[in-house]
């Protein structure tokens, strides 16, 4: 059988393989503490952590589904955050084009780096994606939209399509959590739809892919920038919940960052990136009065996973009850 | 205009060898374990550390230092790499890379917290001091020491793989450890020394640096990731490749700072860019 990209990808009404109760139970779990949540915890850390969750399930559609680890995806952090901040600050984009405009920007970064860094794979793909990193921070950093290392300050939350005024802390929560679950549900969607199953079988022999006739290159592409997306749409939303974008996002030790979580929550796992990134943020919310202390615990962390356990903590309790979570 | 141009080549030349003494030991690293050795910053950083250790605590000075650093981090890096690393070596290569930066992130931490942020002080030796009027330019001593020294371990280095019996073990590991362990030779052995190796001309560029750059924890967490492009633009795992593309792109960047500042940090990103798209494998690497 044959079979071109458009023709998945473009699926409306697909079945979906690989969707399992213990899926669907973990889900409602999810999203129900996620909803009584604000009314127990501070709503803006919540919203970090869910903007650094949704930043996970993007990277770990990568690492996770086509085996190629990113070094660099702060990029797509940083840019997106930049532009939704410039758009709403300068230009007086209200937040939802200000989220397009810097989500949009996060792709188009994604095909511009995806395209140089897709044709090498493993520790190359990592260095090559890495460097590019470094090189959008120095950008960043000396750009003159950006505000070098003062970054964009006092970014206006505005009102959300006109009505939704997101000034108002718990509104401003519900709205990042539909925004979550919309990047956690359209992952969920790629990763289980057939485009997702190519991916994978890229990922467990790719020369095989390629004579099967599946052009790994174009997945690999696709893969990428749709990571790059989802890793923007965090971004944009990360940048109008703090109404600040600065040097940090783009900093590589932000594209560490996000793989410690993924590591930690579970490669390959779908609800690993969201516990991982839970777990990180909760962590470095308890350790920052200790200042380098923190690096030291992630590095400890890191140490720990590698050796061992390389599951993580989604995957091991998915091991432990014989599902796939 | 020829004024600023010489001293921006000269700086150029220290950063290019600092180039590529680093990549030359993710290159060496690289060739042997397939690993991109992430501590290779921290444990550039290190190697600074030690010399002033010794100055310090010892009274032991830059001589000194040049010998026993790279020793004493080597000794370090191959501890690292006994207990944790040769465990990773059946398992995806990514996990090695990833071991490697948790490592990074807790020496980096550990010496943050110790020494702070700001840097220490480390004397230039008092026989380098001082330095020559060439007529065209003023040439620091230290910075020719520098200059030369580091090329020297270079050359050093790739004959000795390139040229001498040691080497083709080496080499021939590189390409097939299981039979090279079949005739006889200890390749797990050579794996542990190797990385001792790459680890000691990381701290030996960390002892030349220190009366240059002060020793400071931060001092390879960013210099680490231009040193990766650096790899990337050679060709990983190719030893010549590492030594010109470091002195190399050391002398672009510093031209570039003549002639167009605001692209000094990025030149050589820009330049990786350009050279995957011609050469996907680096300019002196082999397509895989």
């Amino acid at each position: 059988m044959t079979a071109t990209s458009d023709q998945y990808v473009g699926a409306i009404l697909p079945t979906v393989p690989g969707v399992s109760t213990a899926h669907v139970v973990a889900f409602l779990v999810m999203t129900t503490a996620l909803v009584a949540a604000p009314f127990f915890v501070y709503p803006v850390f919540l919203m970090k952590a869910l903007c650094f969750a949704l930043f996970a399930c993007a990277f770990n559609l990568l690492i996770g589904y086509v085996g190629l680890l990113s070094f660099g995806h702060a990029i797509f952090l940083g840019s997106a955050g930049y532009g939704a901040a410039h758009s709403a600050k300068v230009w007086g984009f209200p937040p939802e084009l200000a989220i397009v405009f810097g989500t949009a920007a996060a792709a188009a970064l994604g095909v511009v780096v995806g395209a140089l860094a897709i044709r090498s794979k493993g520790i190359y793909f990592a260095n090559i994606t890495l460097a590019f990193a470094q090189m959008a921070y120095f950008f960043s950093l000396q750009a003159v939209f950006t505000g070098g290392e003062d970054g964009i300050q006092s970014v206006p939350r505005g009102t959300l399509l006109g009505t939704l005024d997101l000034r108002e802390t718990l509104t401003l929560y519900f709205v990042v959590l539909a925004i979550f679950l919309f990047g956690f549900l359209s992952i969920f969607r790629a990763i289980h739809s057939p485009f997702g199953q190519v991916l994978k079988a890229i990922r467990e022999n790719e020369p095989r892919a390629i004579s099967l006739g599946y052009r790994a290159e174009q997945y690999k592409l696709l893969a990428f920038v749709l990571s790059a997306t989802f890793a923007g749409l965090a971004g944009a939303t990360k940048a109008l919940v703090f109404q600040l974008a600065s040097l940090t996002d783009v900093h590589w030790t932000m594209s560490g960052e996000v793989v410690l979580m993924t590591l930690l929550g579970g490669l390959g796992t779908v609800f690993g990136p969201v516990v991982g990134a839970f777990i990180v943020v909760t962590l470095e919310n308890y350790l920052a009065q200790l200042g380098a202390w923190v690096t030291v615990v992630q590095g400890v962390i890191f140490v720990v996973c590698v050796l061992t356990f390389r599951r993580g903590v989604v995957g091991e309790l998915g091991h432990f009850l014989r599902k796939s979570l | 205009m020829t004024q600023a141009l010489f001293g921006q080549l000269l700086i150029g030349l220290i950063n290019g060898a600092f180039y590529a003494l680093l990549s030359l030991g993710l290159s060496v690293i690289f060739g042997l374990l397939n690993i991109i050795n992430f501590t290779h910053g921290a444990q550039y950083m290190m190697g600074a550390f030690v010399a002033y250790f010794l100055l310090q605590w010892a009274g032991l000075g830059y001589w000194w230092a040049l010998l026993i650093a790279p020793i004493v981090v080597g000794i370090v890096g191959i501890v690292l790499e006994r207990t944790t690393l040769k465990r990773l070596y059946q398992l995806d290569h990514l996990y090695g890379l990833l071991l490697t930066f948790g490592f990074a992130l807790i020496i980096q931490g550990l010496f943050r917290h110790q020494y702070g942020s700001s840097g220490l002080p480390y004397a230039m030796p008092a026989e380098l001091a001082g330095g020559r009027n060439l007529g065209f330019m003023f040439l620091p001593n230290y910075r020719a020491w520098v200059i030369v020294f580091s090329l020297a371990v270079c050359l050093t280095t790739w004959y000795v793989i390139e040229r001498t019996r040691l080497g083709s073990y080496l080499r021939a590991a590189t390409e097939n450890p299981a039979l090279v362990q079949a005739f006889g030779i200890n390749v797990p052995r050579m794996i542990t020394l190797t990385y001792g190796f790459g680890v000691g001309l990381a701290a030996l560029a960390g002892v030349l640096a220190a009366p240059i750059y002060q020793v400071n924890p931060l001092m390879g967490a960013d210099l680490i990731i231009v040193v990766f492009a650096v790899v990337v633009i050679g060709g990983l795992g190719s030893i010549m490749g590492s030594i010109v593309t470091g002195f190399g792109l050391g002398v672009v960047e510093g031209f570039t700072k003549v002639f167009y500042p605001e692209a000094s940090n990025t030149v050589i990103f820009v330049i990786m860019a350009v050279v995957l798209l011609l050469r996907p494998a680096g300019l002196f690497g082999r397509a895989s």
